[in-house]
């Protein structure tokens, strides 16, 4: 019998029992939420009279709409305001934990439950959130769910779903200097589509991904669902065991040592059998550059903006053309830019904060440019002040700000105005998501970002060197 | 006991929207998610690509007086993908479209439309261009997606559409709204629980 990958052993653990509609309910071992998408659930359990199943497996914070210039309350944004404060109600009627802008733990809700120790291999993981795929990064299957599934696993600590096929991305060989985790899952999905995705779980592995830190890999496993995949894991290893040791919410002592057995037992077993494996070389991969308007229009920096009907979808290309306002043929590289946005769940993290640092110490941001540096949680903001990173970025004349989630979408002050254009370390280019209709967002690593702040246009990292 | 609401049918005419990879941004703007119900969110699907900055009418399919009143829309592939937001598919809904018919849906997206019984079927890209230019030139015509025999009808034509068979269940017996149906089981998520090491601290 063919061995089992990481997904089959943490579905069958889970199973609570087959349905009747021929889905599986599932077990749901941590359910995390925010402010957005989750105030309609918790009205929808108050006109049911129903209780929280396992209150004390559900972990609140805020990040969406924190302003991350000044954070003191009463927001002046009224509507933002006033849903922080229907959260407080919720977690305070319902008894759940709360990490409010007044607490250290406070931070964007996947940079902060990886940072506390409360992802862990081996459990499933919900929120009302898509990029929950970054925890998957541990080998817990971790996805983003809508708001009436956070209602259900309120309810029941459980979902109905379907299970899926699993597809092995095997990234091999080294990647070479000045290329990142992003550049390696913007080719990822530049090579299997938005859609590609779509029916798949996928699992990341290969030497380029098992060199990789944890904050590499929840880079890569933070996009899975930009390639449209819900989950993209990496199995447990000693990097992510060392990585959880002494974490808050992780076991010490006796039962730490009995954690790693068991998280070392999920992982896909040498003869697991996938549906599908992708092969991938990690040295032909070149910082890359997202031109369009979905993180799958992306080229190498030293390549040519192609040519639509060289690509699957034409017309979606031409529609990309038309919002960005460039031509094929023409280089990305020299592109100007006005705004430089080092943060997001994709890379805010120390790690990102340090590469990014960096290529900013001893430069200047071009005069023109309006860039800012925001720290994924309050505890990376404290530990990268100790460490003088923001001193290096305000001198470069970025702006250093408080914990949020702040300009990679548009729900807080942080937003791009009429037609900017954004060189962002975040996730998502779609149109208006940095919070202009007219808005151009180009997503690449952090390093990329200040590389390009600093020449007032895209830039090759490589020349920082 | 809970009512249960089966979905079988979906009658009415269409909006066209075409475009592959059609994200949930655009569906419903992020803005709109400040809000701290989903009431109002039919006033918003594609707000942005539907009024400019002055707030002036743009020329999209939400905003045609031909396709008013429609009950399904019909999209190409990849369709809701992106943020999780369940906003996007309650304001389709709320802004009266109860059935949809596309190339393909993305994951999150296709969930959400179950879970508010809203039927996501899919056909081929031919029979999609044919579906879309047929709109395009004939807003009047009223199609009927029926679940029971997997066919869209219009103009005495029946076309076979995929579901998966999960949803298709779901929404035919009316266990889409699956919160009575996991709850039932609560016992069983509990002997579950106990049984994970990490639900227990590890401890021996
Ligand atoms: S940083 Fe961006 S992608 Fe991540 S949770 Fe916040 S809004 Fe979502």
């Amino acid at each position: 019998m063919a061995g089992r990958t990481l997904y089959d052993k943490i579905w069958e653990t889970h199973t609570v029992e087959r349905l009747s509609t021929g889905q599986d309910q599932i077990f749901i071992g941590l359910h995390l939420i925010h402010e957005i998408t989750t105030a309609p659930a918790f009205d929808m359990l108050r006109e049911k009279g129903f209780d929280i199943a396992f209150p004390e497996r559900t972990f609140a914070t805020v990040d969406h709409i924190v302003p991350t210039d000044m954070r003191s309350r009463p927001f002046l944004d009224s509507q933002a305001e006033e849903l922080l404060k229907a959260l407080e109600k919720n977690i305070t009627q319902f008894g759940i934990e709360f990490y409010g802008l007044d607490s250290h733990r406070q931070g964007i809700v996947h940079v902060i439950g990886p940072q506390l120790g409360l992802t862990q291999p081996g459990m499933t993981l919900a929120c009302g959130d898509s990029h929950t795929s970054t925890h998957a990064a541990f080998g817990a299957l971790a996805f983003g769910i809508g708001t009436s599934q956070v209602r259900d696993v309120l309810a029941t600590q459980s979902l109905a779903m379907d299970k899926l096929k699993v597809r092995r991305i095997n990234v091999s060989g080294r990647l070479p200097e000045g290329v990142y985790a992003k550049d390696v899952i913007l080719s990822i999905i530049r090579k299997l589509g938005v859609g590609g995705g779509r029916g798949f779980v996928y699992e990341y592995g290969g030497s380029v991904i098992e060199k990789m830190d944890m904050e590499e890999r929840m880079t890569v496993c933070n996009m899975s669902i930009e390639g449209g995949a819900l989950v993209g894991y990496i199995n447990p290893d000693s990097t992510t065991c060392d990585y959880l040791s002494g974490r808050e919410f992780v076991p010490k002592g006796e039962e730490f040592k009995r954690a790693v057995a068991y998280w070392k037992s999920v992982a896909s077993d040498a003869d697991a059998r996938y549906d599908d494996v992708v092969n991938i070389e990690g040295s032909a991969i070149e910082p890359t550059v997202t031109w369009g308007i979905n993180p799958g229009q992306a080229v190498g920096i030293s390549e040519k903006l192609p040519y639509p009907e060289k690509l699957s979808d034409p017309e979606g290309a031409k529609r990309a053309y038309e919002h960005m306002g460039w031509q094929p043929g023409s280089p990305i590289l020299g592109t100007p830019i006005d705004v430089a946005f080092v943060g997001s769940c994709t890379n805010s993290r120390l790690s990102d904060l340090r590469a990014a640092a960096n290529i900013a110490k001893g430069r200047r941001v071009h005069p023109s440019i309006r860039a800012l540096v925001v720290p994924g949680s309050t505890e990376i903001k404290a530990l990268a002040e100790k460490e003088g990173l923001h001193q290096v970025f305000t001198d470069a004349g970025f702006e250093w700000r408080e914990a949020g989630c702040s300009m990679c979408l548009g729900m807080n002050p942080d937003k791009l105005k009429g037609r900017e254009i954004c060189a962002s370390s975040s996730n998502r280019n779609f149109i208006g998501r940095q919070g202009s209709p007219g808005g151009r967002t180009l997503l690449m690593s952090p390093a990329m970002v200040v590389a390009s702040a600093i020449n007032g246009k895209i830039a090759d990292v490589r020349e920082f060197a | 006991m809970s009512t249960v609401t089966k979905i079988i049918q979906v009658t009415g005419t269409v909006i066209p929207v075409r475009g592959n990879d059609i994200d949930t941004d655009r569906i419903l703007p992020a803005r709109y998610l400040k809000e701290v119900t989903f009431s109002r969110m039919g006033e918003y699907p594609f707000f942005d690509e539907r009024f400019d900055q002055e707030g002036k009418a743009k020329h999209h399919p939400f905003n045609d007086p031909r396709y008013k009143d429609a009950s399904l829309l019909f999209v190409n592939k990849n369709f809701g993908c992106g943020s999780s937001r369940e906003h996007a598919p309650q304001a389709l809904f709320r802004y009266g479209i109860h059935a949809l018919v596309g190339e393909s849906f993305a994951a999150i997206f296709a969930g959400n439309c179950v879970m508010m019984g809203i039927p996501t079927v899919t056909v081929s890209f031919n029979k999609m261009e044919e579906l879309m230019k047929l709109a395009e030139s004939s807003p009047k015509t009223v199609y009927t997606v029926d679940l029971e025999t997997s066919t869209l009808s219009y103009d005495g034509k029946q076309i076979r559409f995929d579901l998966p068979a999960s949803s298709w269940n779901a929404l035919v017996t009316g266990a889409w709204d699956s919160m009575s149906m996991l709850r039932a089981n609560l016992g069983k998520v509990k002997g579950i629980a106990s049984r994970l090491p990490y639900m227990t601290g590890f401890r021996d």
